[in-house]
């Protein structure tokens, strides 16, 4: 006899498997986005002439550079989750989805890292 | 490839305005994901010195540059619009035929509106710095 509930044996089983955490996780990176993404576009035409001395100046502040730095997370993590969807419904062929899958996770991490050094090294480095 | 009954997909469907918005979301979607490679691209060539950054700064005030800026600028609008109509959709909001109509009219004209003010904007500051 079990001494488990039934809800306990049952959890797991479903078809969703972990696809309340994707579904959560995609709603939670688009709300930071809003209003991150459209920093962004503000940022964007700020600095749109300006030089390297100005953009250096922009990200040693620390609002920015934070700003930044959780605009470069949401919008990864974000990518990484839709382009996951897209790749689970158009490719085929098991080799084909696990080897796209692999890259995507890797590229996506690969990329963000990338700017979170580079924000980083604009932040806090001495050039 | 198999002759069992499969279900209804695209090709069987009149197209209609809420099936085109949600293709088009997920096709901004992979469009903004390829231009977030240009962002990554100016961050690292800022962060890689003068020299870098100025040759990027070339590079992204091409014609071809803004035009496929002007393009991301939209797919950006447009996803981030319509993405605000799928929260409310989340929240069991707007489901009526008639609303979300509506909204997807909204949305594009939303698209549109924000997508030339932007480039209004860009417009009359180089205007004014040259």
């Amino acid at each position: 006899m079990s001494l488990r509930s039934p809800l306990g044996r049952v959890r797991g089983l479903g078809s969703a498997k972990s696809g309340l955490s994707h579904w959560r996780w995609q709603r939670i990176t688009a709300l930071a986005l809003i209003p991150l993404g459209l920093w962004f576009v503000y940022i964007l035409l700020e600095l749109m002439n300006a030089d390297h001395a100005q953009v250096v100046a922009f990200f040693r502040s620390p609002c920015p550079a934070a700003l930044a730095i959780g605009l470069v997370v949401a919008l990864f993590y974000h990518m990484k989750l839709g382009l996951q969807v897209v790749v689970e419904d158009y490719v085929h062929g098991h080799v084909a989805q696990v080897a796209l899958q692999v890259a995507l996770r890797l590229g996506t991490a690969l990329g963000a890292l990338l700017a979170l050094v580079s924000i980083l090294k604009l932040s806090l480095g001495s050039a | 490839m198999t002759s069992r009954p499969l279900s209804p997909h695209l090709q069987v469907y009149r197209w209609q305005l809420p099936m085109a918005m949600s293709i088009f979301h997920r096709m901004t979607g992979v469009a903004l994901a390829v231009g977030s490679l240009v962002l990554l691209y100016w961050l690292v060539a800022a962060a890689s010195g003068p020299e870098a950054y100025a040759r990027a700064q070339g590079l992204l005030g091409s014609v071809v540059a803004k035009l496929l800026l002007a393009g991301w600028t939209w797919a950006f609008f447009y996803h981030l619009c319509n993405g605000v109509r799928h929260l409310f959709w989340d929240a069991g909001k707007g489901f009526e035929i008639k609303r979300a109509y509506a909204s997807g009219y909204a949305v594009i004209g939303c698209s549109f509106v924000l997508t030339a003010l932007v480039w209004a904007c860009v417009f009359a500051q180089s205007g004014g710095a040259r």
